[in-house]
């Protein structure tokens, strides 16, 4: 059996009195896809947003590739993690935002190509080429000299999803990716990710609204509520055969 | 009196002082903007409590006690000279203005976007890579208007180095109404003409400097 690419030991997280998650187990293994549907508010975002280091859980371990993301040895103890110890384990995870975040003074070529040759040092020229044929997939080809602010929603995000890729990451974050689209833009957004989801063998942890297309790519789904992961398995399993009464009220909503 | 023949020619003596004194006390107080404004954000408890005090004294007293300090009561107190009239004038003058910029630098930085710097975590940037390649390049163009509204302040300002001995168009001027009493109204509106002729290139700049913020940043 394979070992898994991240690991969450009993994770906790609370935002002063609010106690969001309280205590998550997850195995992500190398490859897989894995969807987390919930409530608004039952803390699917806060569950990726501390693999990507933006959010401290407040207890637990989280374990990249075998090592401790928010923990470092130190004299033989276990104490925080500083800015290089997080910078060396976040090194193979990427994410794509609710809200895009492209750098608004930076062309989309720019946008692609800056990280990959100051963070990771690697051949400007190389790396030029490699961003262009990343934006001609996600169909930009012919914008990378454009600013992000000449773009669509969906164009937006796309780039964001280049952008993301070029860094060549063995773990992506969706979080809400399709949120703030207009809905005939949608479509454009979610056909990338499945080309991503199919093409490439990277993890991919999607937090979406988007239930039909989750259920249609992922491998696992986690049902995420009041803090705590209530079911967990194939697509199929949590659709057809949950006992969760929740989670079928849940899905209810989407199905009318 | 014929201002073009008689005025203008004699303003124009004090030229190069204002000029000079201008151009050197806005790069000094740009960069004590720099300075003090990434200090104000440092995680540094005293460096940032230290530089609040400098820009709080600074800009809660007014310039021309500021210029008199450093020119008439540190050389008695400490029985030192510190320097030309020149350098004092620009070290009063950009101090002053420093202090009001740092604050524009500050709520610049701060105005980014909090995504923009998830967005570079999430690339792997460091602290120092997220503030030279994405924060930075963003704040300084909302910085740009402001730094064009305080150097027009500044050019204005530097009328007062004529009161510790400096001979800059204004002091010309004072000294041709003091002579020509009754022409006063019309030295003085010569006088105001040549600051808003030097005023006209920054407000220009700051104009433009407006249309590049709007570009810039919005998303």
């Amino acid at each position: 059996m394979t070992e898994p690419i991240v690991r969450y030991q009993d994770v906790h997280k609370s935002f002063g009195d609010i106690n969001v998650l309280k205590g998550i187990d997850l195995d992500i293994f190398p490859a897989e896809k894995v969807a987390i549907i919930g409530p608004s508010g039952s803390g699917k975002t806060t569950i990726i947003r501390m693999l990507m280091t933006l959010e401290e859980p407040s207890s637990g371990d989280i374990i990249v590739d075998g090592t401790n993301l928010w923990k470092m040895k130190k004299n033989g103890t276990m104490v925080e993690a500083n800015e290089k110890h997080l910078r060396s384990v976040r090194g193979d995870i990427g994410m794509v935002f609710q809200h895009f975040n492209l750098f608004p003074h930076m062309t989309i070529l720019e946008n692609c190509m800056t990280a990959p040759i100051h963070v990771k040092g690697e051949d400007k020229q190389e790396v030029e080429e490699r961003s262009i044929q990343m934006l001609e997939r996600v169909g930009l080809g012919d914008k990378i000299h454009n600013y992000p602010s000449q773009l669509s929603g969906g164009q937006k995000q796309r780039v964001a999803m280049a952008r993301a890729l070029v860094m060549r990451p063995k773990i992506m974050l969706f979080d809400e990716v399709t949120s703030a689209l207009d809905p005939e833009l949608v479509g454009e957004v979610l056909e990338v990710i499945r080309d991503i989801a199919e093409n490439d063998d990277m993890a991919m942890v999607l937090v979406t609204h988007e239930m039909d297309f989750a259920l249609d790519i992922a491998d696992k789904v986690l049902f995420l509520d009041e803090g705590v992961i209530a079911e967990q398995g194939s697509a199929t399993d949590v659709i057809e055969h949950s006992q969760n009464e929740r989670l079928r009220e849940f899905l209810s909503r989407f199905r009318g | 009196m014929n201002p073009i023949t008689e005025i203008a020619p004699q303003l124009l003596r004090g030229l190069q002082t204002t000029l000079t004194v201008l151009l050197a006390s806005a790069l000094f107080s740009y960069l004590m903007a720099f300075i003090g404004g990434l200090c104000r954000l440092s995680k540094n408890f005293l460096l940032r409590k230290f530089t609040g005090l400098y820009i709080e004294i600074f800009r809660g007293t007014s310039l021309i006690v500021q210029l008199f300090w450093l020119y008439y009561a540190i050389p008695i107190l400490f029985d030192i000279d510190l320097a030309s009239n020149w350098v004092i004038g620009v070290i009063a003058i950009g101090l002053n203005y420093g202090a009001y910029l740092s604050e524009v630098v500050r709520s610049s930085i701060l105005s980014v976007a909090p995504g923009q710097s998830e967005a570079a975590t999430a690339l792997n940037m460091s602290s120092f890579q997220r503030m030279r390649f994405v924060i930075f390049p963003q704040a300084v163009r909302m910085m740009l208007p402001e730094f064009g509204n305080y150097t027009i302040q500044m050019l204005k300002g530097t009328a007062l180095i004529s009161l510790i001995g400096l001979r800059d168009i204004f002091y010309y001027g004072d000294i041709m109404r003091s002579t020509n009493l009754a022409h006063a109204p019309l030295i003085y509106a010569v006088v105001l003409i040549f600051y808003f002729i030097l005023a006209l290139p920054l407000i220009f700049f700051t104009r433009k400097a407006e249309e590049i913020a709007k570009k810039g940043v919005a998303s």
